[in-house]
């Protein structure tokens, strides 16, 4: 038989679930059209174009989304329901729509912060010209000619598709081309900011630099999880791990190494050294994005890589994630104590959220392991996201207000008196940070109530204590920014708060009732994270 | 072993070639030898002496060669695509074009903003 024969015979003709990955080829397709407009649209309409069709393809994506979540099959039997499509490369199921739903809205929220032109005066909060060297005179001139890079829009849409796939991916090569998609516009995107464009063209060089290492941390251990499977699809590699095939080494070596390259994404301790500097550098309507949406799909990743492909080696990577969760909780909350910027103090807090969210991932209760009623790990991890990404994008969107002559003014010091300044403004930011801290009757709450139970239900006591103990911690810092709010005197000329678009009003508005909704009734979305029931294998 | 017979052989080919095309040029070609010819090659730009501080340096080297990495890759997956072209039918041939399509965009974005002028 020749060899055409034999491939002919072999051969089957592979097919794509288009309607299945709708949401997905919505926003590239919007992506793609963002980068058509930039090439052939006059500069002065591109403004608008790029942030309807932004707005529009994620409302799109977010129906898209709506329709194919409710026509999802069940499968197995059990609580998960959902298909395997693009030949075994993406997994549409229960918990892919639920983060792409909550990636698309948070993301629809963070296109208006993009959008937000009137704190500038009337342009982008990012480089008008990002290739002008900082204190040149090009700069200046792009600064006069009022120069905007619009490609910020598509480069948005690219990285939320990446983060829409990250989750979703069901073998190991589309995982990493996901990371990949959505970290490249990132790096980009954390360089362009207008102001002190220095340290923001530090931060995405070390982004970069520390991201491109972490990934070959995750793609060598692609290489050795192949070694022991066989095959990068989650279901293979689950069958190999759970059948023990042999070769211990290589798997152990290969979880770890991934674990490495996901702990960096989600920002858990050792591997969160980048993210308060890139937290402070980067465009804080950037910041805000990367904050919220990169931590959902990270986490989601997260949660289907161990529980799907490494579930049956339970046992080995439980001891590794505990140690990660309780130093990821110390290392956030202490030194959140210490930081004098506002945007460092966040990222800090998104750190020590990581080691919560940790914690709750590690308890790893399963539909199977729970009575009725009770909540699994991975519906309290995807509540928890739920309530920490619009509490962030708030609390983010607010630190964009606070200004003075050099534009935002996020040392601490100078938010001091901020209560009689703008009551509003601190008074929003103060139920945020309360939120942050988890105290009862706002989101915060309810998520590490979620959290903590099932991390309790599954034995991880130990941690549950570490975890509240933080939380102590961490509620003190974020109480100190509070008091420093309401009863510090203004220094010098004090705070100002500009007054922003109704863009981000909006934002700050559906961040602060998610906050507060989120932690009187918490049950629609609970329900809604519990029909999303379990991965599909 | 026969399998990789092919690929041995289309070793062999390209070893020759190159070997062939060195040698030959080495003796037929004509030699006229000046200074920016023994220079170091750096892709059009000075080597030595390095500006105060690294400098600038121009970038268009690194946009075309960025341009025919993206044209490299699309060349890649239209090798497998045609060889199994008869088995994939419509859906193949679809799925191309739409891969053909928005490797275009990308080159119509930097034929549009300018990244194809030299000057």
């Amino acid at each position: 038989m020749s060899s055409a024969a034999v491939l002919a015979a072999e051969f089957q003709a592979p097919s794509f679930e288009y309607s299945l990955l709708s949401p997905l080829l919505v926003i590239f397709g919007v992506a793609i059209t963002g980068v058509l407009v930039e090439a052939f649209a006059p500069r002065g309409s591109r403004y608008l174009l790029q942030a309807v069709l932004a707005v529009l393809g994620v409302v799109g994506a977010l129906v898209a989304t709506v329709i194919v979540g409710l026509n999802l099959v069940s499968r197995g039997g059990g609580t998960a329901h959902g298909s395997i499509a693009a030949e075994g490369a993406i997994a549409v199921d229960g918990p892919s729509i639920f983060i792409w739903g909550t990636v698309l809205v948070l993301s629809l929220v963070s296109v208006l912060l993009f959008a937000e032109r009137r704190l500038e005066g009337g342009v982008l909060s990012f480089a008008g010209q990002a290739a002008a060297l900082p204190g040149t005179e090009a700069e200046r001139e792009a600064s006069t000619r009022g120069l905007e890079h619009t490609e910020v829009f598509p480069l948005m849409m690219f990285a939320v598709g990446g983060m829409m796939l990250f989750p979703a991916s069901n073998d190991l090569l589309t995982m990493f081309v996901a990371l990949e998609v959505l970290s490249l516009p990132l790096y980009l995107l954390c360089g362009l900011a207008r102001r002190r464009r220095l340290l923001s063209q530090e931060a995405a060089l070390k982004y970069f630099m520390l991201g491109a290492f972490s990934s070959g941390f995750f793609i060598y251990g692609i290489a050795l999880v192949y070694g022991y499977a066989g095959s990068m699809n989650f279901a293979a590699i689950s069958a190999a791990v759970s059948g023990r095939a042999g070769g211990e080494g290589l798997l152990l070596g290969g979880i770890a190494l991934l674990a490495v390259g996901m702990m960096f994404k989600v920002g858990a301790a050792p591997f969160h050294a980048w993210t308060p500097d890139v937290y402070q550098g980067a465009p804080t309507a950037v910041t805000a994005f990367m904050a919220a949406c990169t931590k959902v799909a990270a986490f989601g990743a997260l949660l289907r890589l161990f529980y799907v492909a490494f579930g049956g080696a339970r046992w080995d990577w439980t001891p590794m994630v505990w140690v990660i969760a309780i130093l990821t909780m110390v290392v956030g909350s202490v030194l959140a104590l210490s930081q004098t910027d506002v945007k460092r103090m966040l990222a800090y807090s998104s750190i020590a959220h990581a080691g919560f969210l940790l914690t709750g991932f590690v308890g790893a209760q399963q539909v199977a392991d729970v009575g009725i009623g009770e909540i699994t790990s991975l519906q309290a991890v995807l509540f928890y996201l739920v309530t920490y990404g619009f509490t962030t994008v708030a609390a983010f969107a607010v630190v964009t207000v606070v200004r003075d002559a050099g534009g935002e003014a996020t040392h601490l010091s100078r938010w001091s008196g901020l209560g009689k300044e703008s009551p509003v403004v601190a008074g929003v930011f103060a139920v945020l940070l309360l939120g942050m801290a988890g105290i009862p009757l706002t989101s915060g709450f309810t998520g590490k109530w979620a959290v903590f139970t099932t991390a309790l239900a599954g034995g991880a006591w130990p941690l549950v204590v570490t975890a509240v103990l933080f939380s102590v911690v961490a509620a003190f810092f974020y109480v100190r920014v509070i008091v420093l709010m309401y009863f510090s005197d203004p220094v010098g000329e004090g705070p100002t708060v500009a007054t922003p678009s109704i863009l981000t009003t909006i934002v700050i508005a559906v961040g602060f009732a998610a906050t507060l909704a989120l932690g009187v009734v918490p049950g629609p979305v609970l329900d809604l994270a519990a029909a999303a029931g379990e991965f599909i294998r | 072993m026969e399998l990789y017979m092919p690929v041995v052989a289309l070793g062999i080919i390209a070893t020759g070639f190159a070997v062939f095309s060195i040698v030959m040029s080495a003796v037929v070609g004509p030699k006229r030898y000046n200074r920016a010819k023994l220079d170091s090659y750096e892709c059009g730009i000075e080597p030595t002496p390095q500006p105060v501080g690294g400098g600038r340096f121009p970038v268009k080297y690194y946009i075309t060669a960025m341009l025919f990495i993206v044209f490299d890759i699309e060349i890649i997956f239209l090798y497998p695509w045609a060889v199994a072209f008869d088995n994939m039918a419509v859906f193949g041939l679809v799925e191309m074009i739409l891969f053909i399509l928005t490797v275009f965009v990308a080159y119509a974005y930097v034929w549009r903003r300018g990244g194809l002028e030299w000057d």
